[in-house]
């Protein structure tokens, strides 16, 4: 357990407001940044940030399931995948429905919900899909939860490639409305990050770090282990959901091979550099694998060398596996953060 | 009608011992280090593109069946010595993470080096006659893979049942810190394990390029997956269970493609992903095991 953690018993009652002030001020802040960049920046420069902010926005959602609670899901991108899907045909323009989803029903096929709508029965999806699977799957512990999970990824994708009528198969679903830009990425950052924080530092979050230290001794004072980790990561799948569906209408294109194993690997990696539970870590690793990707772009298609950021990404997690398995901050976040947003713990 | 069916369980035979021959290196090096190894799907890619680099350089055929047993031996054994020696001793799901980084880099290592290009690969045309015997045909290349599976697959057991090093092998697996007080060579052991299934998973990569005919950089996901659920199915850590799953998992794949309408065939991977997590949950010692170890 991290030394960060605090006592709570231990708590001076303090202006609660202050932690809040601070928050809304940083985020205010954060966004005039955002307001700025984005009358500076170029088209492709946007998408950057947009992609930047969702893949902060996986990287913390992931730390909530595989961090705090400590189970080991590669489930993401099939959550995202749901969350995609949905929000795309859903979404999708009615002209275009008619000619390409032959599948669909009547009702369906005539409507075309709102951006907002659509996103958000994207994630009620990839919840109820999340809830289900993990009523069976969350007893599978350790590497075979991970194998389980990594199942799941080729599950949805077969019924992505399969399902003519509703997917479009392998060709994918092309010509999604692109509706997402960096205000609504910035701002599922800003929430996830606000959510997963509160989260961490609140009592069902303690329980979550009680069930990963130790399951047994967690239920033994009264933790209901099987509940908390399935709304972990039932919350986890919610995040990854809505990702999946802004992405869906950042790229506007969605094929089944877009959210594969190659994700989930990089979530994890994410993860595991920041370190285990820790949202900071995961923060700057989510940032900097994302930038590092996009900036060898250039020299894998000028030189053709294809593969080399993610033998990068590889290389990079067997040397922090090897020589710093705790990640670089382990499962705290840097002290001066706490104490910057929760101003009542420091005397 | 049973014709139809005795041919599906040739093909399925022969899908089989691919599967077996790659899930009993895969159960091997699970038995003695508890690492669900997914880089072992990518030395399968390293012996077929290893093979097909000896067979344009003109290497004679039994050559590159042996020379792809010891590329995929040293593969393996080099993976070991590098990245896996270092880890002992860490968590399960380290070591798990591990081994996918280690599939990572190979395989962008080969796209890097080979670029993700199809390349054919195609055994002599005498391997690829078909031989019929009442009514149920196969081609040479299907003979060829299940009676080479069975013979190393007796070789290996002989090695593991009857050997000193075999011994050492199952006391490894037994109670790793046990054996290093009796006096076995432990890393030296785990190494011998490690160069034993990788070499089946090389030559494995030699048989299944010439039975698909094509080969590419990113071609080792599927049979390493496949390896594992025919591990789970049969119970992860046995040999024998290796085997029967390997062999189960090739025919239930093929008769479930053979015997139901076609528009449910390329549910296929779906269809074997569903199976492992309900074998997952319902049996998680796999069908042939009593012992248990905590799963679930």
């Amino acid at each position: 357990m991290s030394k960060n953690v605090p006592d709570a018993l231990a708590l001076p009652q303090a202006r609660p407001l202050a932690g809040g002030l601070r928050l809304a001020a940083l985020v205010a802040l954060l966004l005039a940044a955002l307001w700025l960049a984005s009358s500076v920046l170029s088209a492709y420069g946007a998408t950057l940030a947009a992609l930047v902010c969702l893949n902060v926005a996986l990287a913390v959602s992931l730390q909530l399931t595989n961090g705090l609670t400590g189970m080991f899901s590669l489930g993401h991108p099939a959550f995202m995948m749901i969350g995609a899907y949905v929000a795309a045909v859903l979404g999708y323009p009615v002209a275009r429905k008619s000619t390409m989803l032959s599948g669909l029903p009547e009702a369906l096929a005539a409507w075309q919900a709102p951006f907002v709508v659509a996103v958000a029965l994207g994630a009620v999806a990839a919840g109820v899909a999340a809830w289900l699977i993990g009523l069976v799957v969350l007893r599978l512990k350790g590497h075979y939860l991970a194998v389980a999970t990594l199942g799941l990824i080729v599950i949805v994708q077969g019924l992505a490639l399969n399902w003519q009528g509703i997917t479009r198969g392998g060709s994918g679903l092309s010509g999604i409305p692109r509706k997402t830009d960096i205000w609504w990425c910035a701002g599922l950052m800003i929430a996830v990050l606000v959510i997963v924080w509160r989260l961490k530092f609140s009592s069902l979050g303690r329980a979550m770090m009680a069930t990963r230290e130790d399951q047994l001794a967690a239920e033994c004072i009264g933790v209901r282990t099987a509940r908390v980790k399935l709304v972990a990561f039932v919350l986890g799948a919610v995040m990854a959901g809505i990702v999946g569906a802004l992405m869906a209408h950042l790229i506007t294109v969605v094929t089944p091979r877009s959210y594969g194993i190659t994700l989930a690997f990089n979530l994890v990696v994410m993860v595991v550099i920041g370190g285990t539970g820790s949202i900071t870590g995961a923060v700057i690793a989510a940032v900097a694998i994302t930038l590092m990707g996009e900036g060898l772009k250039p020299l894998e298609e000028g030189m053709g060398l294809y593969g080399l950021s993610q033998m990068m990404v590889a290389l990079a997690l067997v040397l922090v596996l090897r020589f710093r398995p705790q990640g670089l901050f382990g499962s705290g976040e840097p002290g001066w953060l706490i104490r910057f947003f929760r101003p009542e713990l420091s005397r | 009608m049973s014709q139809y069916l005795f041919q599906q369980l040739v093909n399925g035979l022969s899908l089989g011992s691919l599967y077996a021959l790659i899930a009993i290196g895969f159960s091997m090096i699970y038995g003695i280090v508890r690492l669900i190894n997914f880089a072992h799907g990518d030395v399968v890619m390293v012996g077929a593109f290893a093979s097909l680099a000896m067979v344009q350089a003109g290497v004679p055929w039994s050559m590159v069946a042996m020379l792809a047993l010891v590329i995929g031996a040293a593969a393996g054994m080099t993976i070991e010595a590098a990245v896996f020696r270092p880890m002992r001793g860490a968590s399960q799901v380290t070591g798990f993470i591990a081994t996918l980084a280690v599939s990572v880099l190979i395989q962008n290592g080969a796209l890097l080096l080979l670029s993700g290009q199809q390349r054919t690969f195609q055994f002599p045309a005498f391997m690829r006659q078909r031989v019929s015997l009442g009514g149920v045909s196969a081609s040479m290349t299907d003979v060829a893979i299940i009676v080479l599976a069975v013979v190393l697959i007796a070789v290996l057991l002989f090695v593991v049942y009857r050997t000193r090093l075999g011994t050492a092998m199952r006391a490894t697996s037994e109670n790793l810190l046990a054996a290093r007080l009796m006096g076995v060579p432990v890393n030296r052991t785990i190494l011998a394990a490690f160069g034993m299934g990788s070499a089946l998973a090389g030559i494995a990569g030699l048989m299944w390029g010439g039975k698909f005919g094509q080969i590419d950089p990113l071609m080792g996901a599927a049979p390493g997956l496949k390896a594992f659920i025919a591990c789970v199915i049969g119970g992860v850590g046995s040999i024998g269970g290796a085997l029967l799953g390997g062999y189960l998992l090739g025919m239930a794949e093929v008769l479930f493609v053979g015997l139901l309408p076609p528009e449910y065939a390329s549910y296929r991977d779906t269809f074997v992903f569903l199976l492992l997590i309900v074998i997952l949950l319902v049996k998680p010692s796999g069908l042939f095991m009593r012992h248990v170890e905590e799963r679930a």
